[in-house]
Parts: structure tokens; sequence; C-alpha cells
């Protein structure tokens, strides 16, 4: 766009002689991530600006402003709000609930156990079992999980990543057991082990045999699963770890093209797989910025993806993505008005134009959610989708003078991050010399003291406090543990022990052989071995990680 | 002692469990060595018996475990029995994370000074440690 001199001269003699005179509040006119703001953007903030080249419409390239072209006309984002605790009995009871109000796909939150590779009979899984999630050791526990749910009909999503090849193993062999193929299969796995190592920290193998087990993944769906997800490439988690909105975007594109290249290097052509890639990104409470956040993704991917790595299906240059509001912006003060911050939140979210969206519960600083509170999340999108009227036209913001300013900006901070990545050698030696891992540390600190020294308010936390109400709160069933041993116990007894060896001995040989082990743990898995037991097989292989804090 | 530069305060930081959020326990670390204290940060995914050799090998006067997995509740008393067990009582044991009112009176019963939850304040957290450590250990 080219700019009349007298417009520029104009927005400068206002900048100048009209807003300078009025006085600013003592506050921080920037972002949450500390991206500064300016009192007002103009059309001089467009000047050069190409909206062919940077926009497009939607469902055409670079897909700024959505993949769809109909967008939410033509069908609304998936409400899709995660849920897992106690054993998969009480979990399915949970599902079935979803699936009644109105829920059009499930989400799954695995114990700790199971998301470090531990069986639910392993000491360190003592006290943990069941608690921050469902526990599933077997496939007679993924068959009770979804017992009831038509898997051909629902998509379903899996949040694990350490052993992701083992559950979805797991899932595969459970729906293949009530005569599902696997090629009917919908859903999602996350499988995002970079961002493990740079964010969630839940780990079983070192870095370099854990990226080979995801792309055998990648390469095993890629022929046997075309409705699935094989990978759901993660910026959630560096944010919850305090990462600010660029160090998500570039940290996450950068996992994404490393999955990308691996996959390349192992002979796949890059449209075979890319169309199953997806992302998921967190919506926090800077509203403008998480927007701006969103459609720089999908800009940059499409670029890359094209102009980098060769791919030639629009499908593998549209960037899909799931969003989940920001856990770490809800306060245990007033949980109440988490409710509030959860709707910004996921407002951003549809107005950056995601695929799928889950709203966190306002008692969730505190335990997991109350079933009241679940609903009142999923009801919040409802009344976003179906009373706000924003679904009503595509990527309203965009032509903002701001919001596009603020796209190009974000893009270009995530471009700096790619440069200083490349510079280490790539996002693997950059994970190894812990370079994420200390931009994320920096970041959270600051924001911290900021919010200690009141540079920042959190209503109900360090302004506008209260004595805090009593709530009712979900509390973990203190005897989901032993029940769940129970059922291990059972499976244990009723398997044929010598099949277990054979394919775990299998298994080893495989993965000594440096062969894809998809194959070899679908078959470990349909011969009921625990999942602990098969991480504990590959771990005799590839050995364990232990990270070098950084604080 | 009559040293004009006493001893600092030597805290660890610790993460029990297989809970991997760690940016509150980086926080605090990071809070209680710039406030001029020693700080032993574990890393992650320690088990109960890791923690208290850690402390005990880094005779320290504080300790702040780190929970936001729902574990706490066997994981605390873990630590706590296994200190004692090993004769340490005068460290001062702090529990930050996500753990629900009814909890604390229970932890305080086993000898945890202190449960500091979301929303608390690294200054505070920092001149609570102060004052608990300088209580134990009279000049």
């Amino acid at each position: 766009m080219a700019i009349e001199p007298e417009a520029r001269r104009r927005a400068h003699q206002w900048r100048e002689e009209v807003y300078s005179k009025g006085a600013e509040r003592e506050a921080l006119f920037e972002t949450i991530s500390g991206h500064p703001v300016e009192p007002l953007y103009t059309e001089e903030n467009l000047e050069g600006f190409d909206p062919q080249e940077k926009l497009g419409h939607p469902g055409e390239f670079p897909f700024t402003r959505g993949i769809y072209p109909s967008m939410y006309r033509g069908r609304l984002w998936t409400m899709r709000q995660f849920a897992g605790f106690g054993t998969v009995e009480q979990t399915n009871e949970r599902f079935r609930y979803l699936l009644d109000h109105g829920q059009a796909g499930l989400s799954t939150a695995f114990d700790m156990p199971t998301l470090m590779g531990y069986d639910s009979d392993h000491e360190r899984s003592l006290g943990e079992v069941g608690v921050e999630g469902v526990a599933v050791d077997t496939v007679d526990d993924m068959e009770t999980l979804f017992s009831g749910i038509p898997l051909d009909q629902v998509t379903v999503s899996l949040t694990i990543n350490a052993p992701a090849a083992i559950l979805l193993a797991f899932y595969v062999v459970a729906a293949e057991e009530k005569g599902i193929p696997p090629e009917r299969l919908g859903g999602t796995i996350q499988t995002d082990i970079l961002k493990e190592y740079i964010a969630q920290k839940e780990w079983c193998f070192p870095v370099e045999p854990a990226i080979d087990l995801v792309t055998d993944m990648v390469e095993w769906c890629s022929q046997k699963m075309p409705r699935w997800h094989p990978i759901s490439i993660s910026g959630y988690h560096i944010r919850e770890a305090g990462s600010t909105a660029a160090q998500e975007l570039a940290f996450t594109l950068k996992d994404g093209f490393t999955y990308v290249e691996r996959a390349i290097e192992r002979g796949l052509d890059v449209d075979s797989f890319a169309p199953r890639l997806s992302f998921f990104f967190n919506a926090h409470l800077d509203f403008f910025e998480e927007i701006a956040k969103y459609r720089a993704a999908r800009r940059i991917w499409a670029r890359e993806m094209r102009d980098t790595y060769g791919a030639r299906d629009e499908r593998s240059q549209m960037m899909r993505f799931h969003t989940q509001t920001a856990g770490v912006s809800l306060t245990a003060q007033q949980p109440l008005n988490n409710i509030v911050r959860t709707t910004i939140e996921a407002l951003a979210g549809v107005l950056g134009g995601t695929q799928s969206l889950h709203t966190n519960s306002f008692d969730e600083a505190l335990a997991l959610p109350t079933e009241q509170a679940v609903r009142i999340a999923l009801r919040t999108q409802q009344v976003i989708a179906h009373e706000s009227g924003v679904t009503n036209t595509a990527d309203p913001l965009g032509g903002s003078y701001f919001v596009e300013q603020l796209t190009d900006e974000i893009e270009a901070a995530a471009y700096e991050y790619f440069q200083r990545i490349d510079d280490l050698g790539g996002m693997v030696e950059a994970i190894k010399t812990g370079y994420p891992q200390r931009e994320i540390a920096d970041a959270a600190f600051a924001y911290q003291r900021e919010v200690d020294n009141k540079e920042r308010i959190v209503v109900g936390v360090n302004d506008f406090r209260l004595e805090d109400e009593a709530m009712d709160l979900h509390r973990p069933d203190p005897d989901a543990e032993r029940r769940q041993r129970a059922r291990l116990e059972a499976t244990k007894s009723r398997r044929d022990a010598a099949a277990v060896e054979r394919t775990l001995a299998e298994l080893k040989r495989a993965a000594t052989a440096g062969e894809n082990l998809m194959e070899p743990i679908l078959a470990t898995a349909r011969a009921r071995a625990g999942e602990g037991e098969i991480v504990a097989a590959l771990q005799e292989v590839f050995g364990t990680y232990t990270e070098q804090p950084q604080f | 002692m009559s040293d004009e530069s006493p001893r600092k305060i030597r805290v660890v930081v610790a993460k029990p469990g297989l809970d991997g959020h760690d940016r509150g326990a980086k926080i605090i670390a990071r809070a209680l060595r710039d406030a001029g204290m020693e700080v032993i940060y574990t890393g992650l995914h320690q088990t109960p018996e890791q923690i208290a050799a850690t402390v005990i090998q880094e005779d320290a006067d504080a300790i702040g475990l780190s929970i936001l997995s729902g574990a706490h509740m066997t994981l605390v008393p873990k630590v706590v029995k296994l200190l004692r067990e090993q004769g340490v009582d005068d460290v001062v044991i702090t529990v930050g994370g996500t753990i629900p009112a009814d909890d604390v009176p229970e932890l305080k019963r086993l000898g945890v000074s202190e449960v500091f939850t979301p929303g608390s304040s690294t200054d505070e957290i920092i001149e609570f440690v102060r004052s608990a450590v300088a209580e134990r250990s009279p000049a």
C-alpha cells in the first residue's frame, strides 16, 4: 500500500501536536510478552503492505486469513474439552457426559505415570496413578476407556508424547478388536517430543532415538492411517512454561520444520505426510497479540512449506491448529473471574481462526475441574459460536492497522529466533545446549518480577484482592490407584506371558537394528504388554534422558 | 558468628515425583539466588530418597518442594519422614504448587513450615525463608 505524503504528515502532526498534549497513565504499554505497543496505528503502518502477498483470501496461500474459504460459516471449530482422571471407567463416564452435552470430539488427559512411561504398579507411580489424568497401562484399559463410543464416528485426541507410539498402538489394537481398521480412525496424537525437552519435561528416551520413534510413527501413519494426525506440534506447553508469544511461535514452528526435515531424510515425500501435521497453540490473555500470532503462524508455515520444503499439495501448506486457553493465566484467587479470562482467550482463538478449541474451567488453578466447571467452559464456546456473531465473517480483524502491524512484527521476531537456532546447528542441537529452555526461563522470570513489582496487575492476585471464598473442588479418588493396580494385575494374570516375552524381545531386536518400530510395538500391545514394560524394553536399547537444569 | 560475611542461607529447591511443571521452581530458585541465598536446584523427577540425600549432602537450611501434580500428600510425607529418620529436624520445609487449602493443615502438622499456593509473590517467599531460617539458627 502506498502512503500519501499528506497522510504521513497528518499522522506525525497528530502524534506531535495532539496526542502529546494528553497525559498517559503510569502503566506498561506493551503486550503481555513485553512487546511495545504504540498509542495509535494508522495507514502509515501499512506502507509497502501488499495484501495479495501477505494475506491472500481465506483458503488461499498464504492462508493468513484462514485455511478454509468459508471458515466458520461452513463449519464451526470443534469444541474439544480435554478430560481424564482416575480410572478408565471414570473417564469413560466423563467422555459420555461431554458427548451428551454437545461436544463433537474427545481429548484424553493421561496421568503422570502414563506420560512418563511407568505402569501403575511401578514404585515411581505411587501417589500419582489417576491423579492428573487417566491411567492407561495396557490395551485392556484403552478398550474400557472408549467403551460404548463409536471410534469410527468421533475424532479422538490422545495427549501423550514420549510413549506416543505405544499409546497409538494400544488405540489401534483396541479399535481393531472392535472390528474397526486403522484407516477409519480419525483423530490426533500429540507426539511432539521436542517441546517436551523444551518445556513440558515428560520424557522416556534421549533426544535422537525419541525423534526416530516419532518419525517411525509419521511414516507408519502416512501409509495406514489417512484420517489420523500423527503429530500435534505444540506451543501450548512452551507458553505455559512462561515463554513470550514470539518464543511460542518460533520454537513451535522450528520444531515442526525439524519433524518435516527428519521425515524427508527418511525418504518420505513431503506431501505424503505434511497434510496430516497439525499444531496446538496457547490462547493467552493479550488479545491482539494472540490473534497476530495465529495469523503469522499460518503465513510462515505456508511459505516455508512451499518454498523451503517443496510442498506442492496445498494441504501441506495449510496450518491446522487446536487452541487451548492459558492455564497459566488462571488465578487461584476469586476463581470465578477465570470464566472472564477464558472467554477473552477463547475469543482470540476464534478470531485467530482455530480449528478446535479447549476452554479451561475456572477452578483449574486449584484442582482438576468439577463437572459444573467443565460445563461452563463448554458453554463459553457455545455462546461465542452461537450468540456473539463473530463467526459470520472470516478473519474480521484482517486489515486492521494494528493487527497487521503486529502480525508482521511477531513474524519478524520468529525469523530472528529461527536464525539464532540455525546458528546453534538446528533445534535438536539448540535443545541439547539448553537454549530455548533458557530463553523461556528468562521470560518467565521477567514476567514474574513485573507482577511482583505491580508493574502488571493481575486482578485478585496483586490488586483488587478479597478474602477467598470456599469452593467445591474435584478431589482425586483415593481408591483409584488401588483399582487400577488391580486391573493391571488382572490383565497380567490373563495374558500369555510367553507372547509378551517374545514380542518384547523382537521389539528390542528391531530397535537395535534401527528398523521402523510401529509393527513390533503393535505386536507387544496385542500381547497385552504394559506400557511401562514396553518403555523399559526400549530403554535397554536407547537409554534414558537427564536434563541439565537451567534457572 | 562474628564473621563479617555470615554464612549464606542454603536452600534446596526440589521437584519430587513425575511432574514436569518447572516454571515456578525455576522462578523461585532464581529469586532466592538473586536475594543472596545459595540455591541448589535438583532438577526434575526426583525421588524422595534423592531429595533427602541432596538436603543432607548440601547441609541445607531450607527446602522448597514444588509439586503441581496433586501427589503432594504422598510425596511430602515421604520426604519429611526420610529427613527425620536421618536425624534432620532443623531444616525449614516449604511446599509450593497447586495445593488445595484443605490439605494445608495436614502438611503443617507433618512439619511443613509454610505452603505457597498460586499467586504467592517471590518477595513473600524470600522473606519467609529468611525469617524462618533465622528463627531456627539463633546467632
